[in-house]
């Protein structure tokens, strides 16, 4: 029973090792400019690009949702013109970062995971090192520096978007008042509020690819191997983001109010 | 000059090599024999540093490469070319891409040049013209001579081979077994050869060491290994099962 627990710690501990160094490796391949734009270029048509349409419906739907269900609770209080600033003030610093990084984690992340451990198993990683490459320059940092650079525009769009959903809606569908509540919107949703959900998605980007990478990187042997480095690169960069978010918010939220 | 020194490898609990030495001498040919599952991959990977052994060292012009990270690897590995028994060649790539990959870092050459490199190293491994071609739309044999290609194609000092005739037919065996020759002459590089197949082994290479039992168990040229009287190289050499 205690060597169980024992070999679930070193196992837990070895692989929190192993991915630090991942990501130590990965900073300094990227302090030291050994970047290959091409494929950095091909992630973000990856990573951005490919990932537009997920992301755009989440953000439209997110902001619906929101603005109805704002609408029926502000309804019953009289307050139906803050309907479109809790639909703001949410997209900007919690949902909009956090459900877009969330369904690219789960796009992006498995894609990335299930790429490098193919690499893998199939022994391309191996003949890359034998070819003078770094797999860590090669492989990792294109879709980490993509991801990172990526995210806060995806992030936007689905703001944007979901902001543009919570207005029809809302004016449209359920007839809130056009100009007050677009003020009110104005209002309440601060720089401040739109910088969290930029600086967060930039953080949620680089879980994104880092677990993705670390993940398909020391994938075991196999098609089951794969598969595994593939639905644990979604389960762990989810959680990891969720956990984070929360922190984020006590951190960000602080940082900010003193400024 | 190669030196393996007293190496030793395990996986978790499995001893897979135990106290393996033997030397290489510049412009030599070295063929490793031994049973499959008895870790001559796993010895190649030693040499080139894709594993790390548990204690032993590997010399390359004698720098210990055992300690080194994967950072200093590179620049020994640029020594090196490497043959893998899958191919490994890159699945995203078109098969001139594979073969250029060496030179991708390299402001040397221009395109023109690469390419003109590319259809030199694929003429020689006998595959003209496959250039656009996917690494998905070769056949087997014809994926290892690609790999071939990219491993001789920016002209190493070392080429290592992992069964590079295994599961091919005598006649593109034999042509690989030429090429192999005319590779450790032509461009006086040191080679080491991994293979069972024992025709192979008796013609490409100056010297035949055979790992039996996770240990150098013979070493000598390829007739003092033909004529042998030991039963385990005996058997070996004639196929024979244990009974
Ligand atoms: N990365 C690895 N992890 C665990 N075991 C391995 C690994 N690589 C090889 N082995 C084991 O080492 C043994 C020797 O493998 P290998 O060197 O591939 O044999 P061969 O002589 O046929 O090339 C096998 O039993 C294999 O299962
Ligand atoms: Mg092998």
């Amino acid at each position: 029973m205690t060597s169980l627990a024992q070999r679930f710690i070193t196992g837990c501990l070895q692989g929190l090792g192993s991915y630090a160094l991942l990501v130590k490796e990965s900073l300094f391949s990227l302090l030291t400019f050994k970047i290959a734009w091409r494929d950095v270029t091909y992630q973000i048509y990856f990573i951005g690009v490919k990932s537009q349409p997920v992301v755009l419906i989440t953000g439209a739907f997110t902001g619906m949702v929101l603005a109805a269900q704002a609408y029926y609770q502000f309804h019953q209080v009289k307050m139906d013109t803050a309907t479109l600033a809790l639909v703001g003030v949410s997209m900007c610093s919690e949902l909009g970062p956090v459900l877009t990084s969330l369904m690219v984690a789960g796009r992006v992340g498995a894609a990335i995971a299930a790429e490098i451990g193919t690499m893998r198993v199939t022994e391309q990683i191996d003949a890359l090192r034998t070819l003078a490459t770094h797999p860590i320059d090669y492989l990792v940092v294109p879709r980490l520096l993509a991801a990172i650079l990526v995210m806060p525009i995806l992030t936007a769009e689905a703001i944007t978007i979901g902001i543009a959903g919570g207005y029809g809606v809302g004016v449209g569908l359920l007839g809130i008042d056009a100009t007050y509540s677009w003020h009110n919107m104005l209002r309440y949703t601060t720089i401040p509020d739109y910088a969290i959900g930029l600086i967060k998605s930039v953080i949620f980007g680089g879980i994104i690819a880092s677990i993705g990478c670390y993940k398909g990187m020391s994938c075991r042997e196999g098609a089951e191997g794969v598969g595994q480095a593939t639905t644990e690169a979604v389960m762990y960069s989810s959680i990891v983001i969720l956990i984070t978010n929360f922190f984020l918010t006590l951190l960000l939220g602080r940082l900010f109010h003193i400024i | 000059m190669i030196e393996v020194r007293d190496l030793k490898k395990s996986f978790g609990p499995q001893p897979i090599l135990d106290g393996v030495s033997f030397q290489i001498e510049t412009g030599e040919s070295l063929v490793i024999i031994g049973r499959s599952g008895g870790g001559k991959s796993v010895l190649l990977k030693h040499i080139i540093g894709l594993l790390q052994p548990n204690s032993g060292a590997v010399l390359i012009d004698s720098e210990d490469i055992t300690r080194m990270s994967e950072r200093e690897l590179i620049r020994v590995r640029s020594k090196f070319g490497m043959v893998f028994q899958g191919a490994a060649l890159f699945d995203s790539m078109t098969v001139a891409e594979n073969v250029a990959f060496p030179f991708r870092r390299q402001k040397k050459f221009t395109e023109k040049e690469i390419a003109r490199k590319v259809a030199e190293a694929l003429d020689m491994v006998e595959l003209p013209g496959i250039e656009k071609k996917r690494p998905s739309e070769l056949s087997g044999g014809m994926r290892k001579r690609v790999g071939l290609a990219r491993a001789i194609v920016y002209q190493p000092q070392i080429v290592l081979y992992d069964e590079p005739t295994t599961g091919l037919d005598p006649i593109v065996s034999d042509s690989i077994d030429k090429l192999i020759i005319r590779v450790t002459e032509c461009l006086k590089v040191t080679t080491i050869v991994v293979t069972h197949d024992m025709r192979s082994a008796r013609r490409v290479g100056h010297r035949i060491v055979m790992l039996h039992n996770k240990k150098i168990y013979a070493s000598g040229t390829p007739e003092d290994i033909f004529a042998s009287k030991d039963p385990v190289v005996r058997q070996f050499i004639d196929g024979v099962a244990d009974p």
